[in-house]
């Protein structure tokens, strides 16, 4: 017989066994639905792996989609450090979006006009973050369930946007009008789409790795997060910690969308994201909220989504597959988790 | 002597390096109460909880009644009549009384069996004066009677062996009397019972036996305890003596923190109603007192995490404006809190985290908003060192500390920093002899070094040693202030409740 044992410490080479013990146990299970669906599973996986880090394009194409993921992934993992839990990267995503095509649209030098992108994007996305972080540190409402809800609000207000003052007048489409071309991101490698917004994702994780563990607004977030009423005793204003990582949290996310404006679509539409903002759970869940394990993570399910698609064409086993993967993974990741707290023994072998 | 009701037979358990229990014997008769005696980290949780089943030993076998009994889980535990009142309690605090004690008992035909349980419970009720009203929620009870819950809990299901771990840690003194009689009567009716404490008048007062671990190893036995002192049985848990403390005269100094007429609202708990009250550099005030008569708010105020209504606070003759935390310690106060685990430290943290918190952002510890790694870490190495605490480094989860060596670690980082007030609530609780003597000795030094100190106790003999003059608590108001030459334990106790008037 086998049962749980509380543990007093966690080894560090947990930090990276859970993460791909979770992976390998997802990439199990999920086999048995490939299977259902009629085709091979090492086929499948070897399609999705081929049609995802194959090649030097496929890599491109995986990180392009990475790099929203790994803002929506960072924001997330800052925010649940100080026990802030933002479940509204989407909507904080949407806005940021919302808000660098509205200035990119408007004529200037280039250079400028992605700064302020940028500016704006990220503003958009802390005003937003703000109000659940408000209505909990002010009336102790539900961050979970304020952030999430405030989602729909941003994302039918996007509709709004697009289906009327931005909708396009000539073709009738719900789609806002482009943004200048000089505003356009530049491609970093010729013929693919790898764009100047994925190596800003790729600096921000060790910059934000550096603001946790280095800084003392880190340090106060991360003792806020673990013990907020020791926090308070030690001289922290815990609200104001709580409010600072809000902004922080949603202008990540909202630095989210302006990439994906300014680097992919170039224009906001309805599906500008397929969902990056809740994916950034499990990518900040995967990496255990360490900003450096956030690539990673954001990778492995950009290549998951990306290798998903070229599988159903070759396969014809569903592309939901990837919903599920994402899901399996969370899931894998929660349980594994169990392990940082508690060890396996055998018992029953005591005379 | 009948035969014995549970045998521990060459138990031995490690945790990694750690060799938690080598070779300990134990034995309890029927009608018995062992006192298990060791100072923190001795191992005494540990081989509790491997005979309820919660740990599996290494090695060694347990005999119940005689029989070798295999236990590997607590279920096993409960079916062969071992029960355990945690340190912690283990109750679902939305459900009534009933409700907890039914928690996993089948009923019949899968239905509540609640006319059952009520009888069960008025029959354990009246057999050893352990009353509990049934339909009242959990979290309305006081801590004695969610620990009275935790003891009929066992008994109602069918413990013939009772195994209490610090009990007596979590009691007022007057719960503690209560405690003693309902654990007689059961013990008269035949159960044994295992009882931890470091409070070795207690164990004098209500043990047979008493078996004392020392790292892990049984170091000796008592076997009269009730004419066994209280110093030999101390030397047996540390292997050595223990000598009191000696508190020299007292040479007051200036006024280090001055309250004068301070009354809070009632926010939580009672409210302070009018305190005024000195302490000079070079003093140790005591504030005696039943716990809920206004301790919480005065500590509260004192530390700067609430404003009060009225009156004035001057910490070394600053007056304080703001009431933060900040703002206090920017004054020169230390503060050792009575809740370690909740508003001291960050279990979950390294120690070294829990050891720079509140002064993270003092040039010592960061520059323009980054920290200073080296100096946080070469901060804690040097505590630790200081003071003797136990643990692998300052990296490790502060929480996997024990009791004792955590009130190290605040005391350092409090002390490190010379203050001019030092505000302690319980600084001993849950600590062994030796590990209290050590704090109370660092006590005396700071008063030799001019600082002036607030002991909130309800140990009235601590208090007696350690401090100059004790003021007693009543209902949110100094009942009274007493030189602690003049102080006696019935005095103090005549004005805890309130009888010799506001003074
Ligand atoms: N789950 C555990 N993992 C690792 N070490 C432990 C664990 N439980 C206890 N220990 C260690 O075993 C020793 C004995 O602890 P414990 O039984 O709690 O002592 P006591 O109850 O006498 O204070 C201590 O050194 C403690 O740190
Ligand atoms: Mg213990």
């Amino acid at each position: 017989m086998f049962r749980l044992e509380a543990r007093s410490s966690t080894p560090a080479w947990f930090n990276l066994a859970l993460p791909l013990l979770a992976i390998v146990a997802t990439l199990v299970l999920c086999s048995g639905l490939i299977a259902l669906a009629g085709a091979g599973v090492l086929e499948s996986y070897g399609v999705m792996f081929t049609a995802s880090l194959g090649d030097s394009y496929a890599i491109t194409e995986t990180l392009v989609r990475a790099a929203p993921m790994i803002f929506t992934g960072l924001a997330v993992a800052v925010a649940f450090r100080a026990k802030f839990w933002n479940i509204g990267a989407e909507g904080q995503l949407l806005a940021g979006a919302v808000a660098s095509c509205f200035v990119g649209a408007i004529p200037m030098p280039g250079p400028l006009a992605m700064l302020l992108m940028a500016l704006a994007g990220a503003a958009a996305g802390a005003a937003v973050a703000l109000v659940p972080a408000t209505l909990r540190v002010r009336f102790k409402v539900d961050d979970v369930v304020s952030s999430l809800l405030l989602n729909s609000v941003i994302y039918y207000a996007l509709m709004a946007l697009i289906e009327g003052p931005w909708k396009d007048s000539f073709s009738g489409y719900p789609i806002s009008p482009p943004i200048e071309d000089s505003a356009n991101f530049p491609v970093l490698i010729e013929g693919t789409r790898l764009h100047l917004g994925v190596v800003v994702a790729l600096v921000a994780a060790p910059l934000i790795w550096f603001l946790i563990v280095r800084t003392t607004l880190g340090f106060r977030i991360r003792v806020t997060g673990e013990n907020p009423e020791a926090a308070r005793y030690g001289g922290i204003h815990v609200e104001r910690v709580l409010l600072s990582t809000a902004l922080l949290s949603g202008a990540l996310a909202g630095l989210a969308g302006v990439g994906e404006v300014g680097g992919v679509h170039f224009q906001v539409m309805s599906d500008i994201s397929p969902g990056y903002g809740y994916s950034g759970i499990v990518v900040a869940m995967l990496a255990r909220l360490n900003p450096l394990g956030v690539v990673p993570a954001a990778i492995f399910l950009a290549a998951v989504m990306t290798g998903a698609e070229a599988m159903s064409r070759a396969t014809g086993v569903p592309a939901f597959l990837s919903d599920v993967i994402q899901g399996t993974a969370l899931l894998a990741m929660l349980v594994a988790l169990l392990f940082t707290a508690y060890r396996i023994r055998r018992v029953g072998a005591v005379s | 002597m009948s035969a014995p009701l549970i045998e521990m037979r060459g138990v031995t358990k490690s945790f990694g390096a750690v060799k938690a229990n080598e070779a300990v014997e134990l034995i309890v008769a029927p009608g018995e109460i062992l006192g298990l005696l060791g100072e923190n980290g001795a191992g005494k949780t540990t081989l509790m909880n491997i005979l309820f089943g919660a740990y599996a030993p290494d090695a060694g076998e347990i005999l119940i009644q005689g029989q070798p009994a295999r236990i590997t889980s607590s279920a096993d535990a409960l079916a062969a009549g071992i029960g355990m009142v945690h340190q912690h309690f283990h109750l679902a605090p939305r459900l009534t009384v009933l409700e907890n004690l039914l928690i996993g008992i089948p009923g019949r035909s899968g239905r509540i069996d609640r006319a059952g349980g009520l009888a069960r419970l008025a029959e354990i009720s009246r057999q050893y004066g352990l009353t509990l009203d049934p339909d009242l929620p959990v979290s309305a009870l006081s801590v004695g009677e969610q620990q009275r819950l935790e003891i009929v809990k066992a008994l109602f299901r069918g413990a013939k062996l009772l195994i209490l771990d610090e009990p007596t840690a979590v009691l007022a003194p007057s719960e503690v009397d209560g405690l003693f009689s309902a654990l007689r009567s059961m013990a008269a009716q035949g159960l044994g019972i295992i009882f931890i404490s470091h409070k070795l008048n207690e164990v004098r007062a209500l043990t047979h036996r008493c078996t004392v671990l020392r790292h892990g190893r049984v170091a000796g036995r008592v076997d009269d305890p009730a004419n066994t002192t209280s110093a030999a049985m101390a030397e047996l848990m540390c292997g050595h003596e223990i000598v009191p403390p000696a508190r020299g005269p007292s040479t007051p100094g200036a006024e280090v923190l001055k309250l004068d007429g301070i009354s809070t609202s009632k926010h939580s708990g009672t409210a302070l109603r009018d305190v005024s009250l000195v302490v000079r550099a070079g003093e140790i005030l005591g504030i005696a007192g039943v716990s809920g008569n206004g301790q919480r708010a005065l500590a509260e105020v004192i530390s700067g995490v609430r404003a009060p209504n009225a009156g004035r606070m001057a910490i070394a003759g600053h007056d304080v404006a703001r009431f933060s935390p900040r703002e206090v310690q920017a004054l020169g106060l230390g503060r050792i809190p009575e809740d370690r685990m909740t508003t001291g430290l960050v279990t979950n943290l390294p120690l070294a985290d829990s050891m720079v918190l509140p002064r993270i952002g003092t040039a010592a510890f960061s520059a323009k908003g980054l920290l200073k790694p080296d100096a946080i870490r070469a901060f804690a190495e040097e505590q630790i060192k200081a003071y003797d605490i136990r643990c692998p480094g300052p990296m490790v989860r502060a929480g996997a500390l024990s009791g004792g060596n955590l009130q190290k670690a605040l005391l350092a980082r409090e002390l490190a920093f010379d203050p001019k007030v030092l505000i302690v609530s319980q600084p001993t609780r849950g600590l062994d002899i030796g590990a209290a003597r050590f704090i109370h000795e660092k006590f005396l030094a700071m008063r030799a070094k001019g600082c002036g100190i607030i002991v909130i106790g309800e140990d009235l003999e601590e208090l007696l040693v350690l401090c100059d003059r004790i003021a007693v608590m009543y209902e949110g108001r100094i009942a009274g202030t007493l030189a602690s030459a003049d102080a006696t334990v019935a005095r103090l106790g005549l004005l805890m409740t309130g009888a010799e008037g506001h003074g």
